[in-house]
């Protein structure tokens, strides 16, 4: 009989680790976004790069089972992207996420966007070494999802509720939406927006650049260098 | 369903201690789940059977002890139990819970040859 108290996912973890390192050595803020299939990731995505245009270097690494159609889209704004196809896989690790970075090697001081697997269910097991889950929460779904899907709402620290512009045509109840995600995680920031009429992308691109300010601390050069 | 990947894992961690601990065989693993863990208990066994085939551990006793989700109520300032993560708080009624317990996903102990 051998005593073994090892947490199953340890190795995902120790992975997610060094990637941490890695991020919090090159003062890189590392974003993971996560959100069912179809919640507008990728053209939220799009918009973020535009709106924060030359402020911030932008990278980002997509995940999908199948086609580099997403990657693509990103490139199409100018910031560098690499697609990674899981396959079978429902969700990124953070082993992938390690080979990802080595490739992209995405600059200093600037912002890492990882898209993860259309999922709210697995990818919230799986720490990829960043430094937020964002949660994308789209209206033309229930208002109950993160009381379906707890686990992802309880690990995300901010929530975009997006597609705001088709509120009026839903009877979508956003206030309901909201209380059901602090029931799960009283802690979490919610901010409305619409990657369409771009409503909301002022807040979430200012919350973005608080975030990387804190990625900056200890980084007096490159902040000096910006 | 990421439960197959988690099967996965526990193979990786196998193979890990059989080249650390010297043995070949693994008759029975022991696991600690946690309600709050995401993983479902049935598909867990299920993938294991299925990732465990052809290797050191093919027709080992999957053994799982399943905790007891606990989380610390702010208002009540105390440890009250806890069914699923948006349970209210069973004696205040508030959601400002701090989840304590639950979310265990571990390996416990391995019998090996």
């Amino acid at each position: 009989m051998i005593q073994l108290e090892q947490d199953i996912l340890s190795k995902n973890n120790g992975y997610a680790s060094e990637n941490r390192r890695h991020f919090a050595d090159h003062g890189i803020l590392a974003l993971n976004l996560v959100s069912s299939p179809g919640s507008g990731k990728t053209s939220l995505l799009v918009r973020t790069i535009q709106e924060i245009g030359g402020d911030l270097a932008c990278n980002v690494i997509e995940g999908d089972q199948q086609t580099s159609a997403d990657a693509e889209r990103i490139r199409e704004t100018g910031a560098p992207a690499i697609q990674i196809n899981t396959g079978k896989g429902c969700h990124l690790d953070a082993h992938m996420v390690g080979h990802a970075v080595e490739h992209l090697s995405p600059a200093d001081g600037g912002v890492l966007f990882i898209e993860n697997v259309g999922n709210l269910v697995c990818p919230a097991s799986f720490d990829l070494g960043e430094a937020h889950k964002v949660a994308i929460l789209s209206v033309t779904e229930g208002e109950d999802k993160p009381l379906k899907y707890p686990d992802m709402f309880a690990a995300s620290d901010l929530v975009l509720v997006n597609k705001t512009d088709l509120l009026p045509h839903l009877d979508f109840d956003i206030e309901a939406a909201i209380a059901n995600a602090r029931k799960v995680n009283p802690a979490i920031r919610v901010l409305k927006v619409s990657a369409r009429t771009g409503e909301g992308m002022g807040a979430w691109i200012a919350w973005i650049k608080a975030a990387r300010a804190m990625a900056l601390a200890g980084h007096e050069t490159l902040k000096a260098g910006e | 369903m990421h439960e197959m990947a988690i099967c996965e894992s526990i193979l990786g961690i196998l193979k890990d201690q059989a080249a650390k601990q010297q043995f070949s065989r693994v008759q029975r693993v022991c696991l600690e789940i946690g309600p709050l863990s995401g993983v479902e208990i049935d598909a867990l066994r299920f993938g294991f059977d299925v990732v465990m085939k052809d290797s050191l551990a093919e027709g080992a006793v999957l053994e799982i002890d399943e905790t007891q989700a606990q989380a610390w109520c702010m208002p009540c300032g105390g440890t009250v139990p806890l069914k699923q993560r948006f349970d209210p708080c069973p004696n205040c009624g508030s959601h400002q819970l701090q989840v304590t317990a639950g979310e265990e996903m571990r390996i416990k102990e391995l019998e090996v040859d």
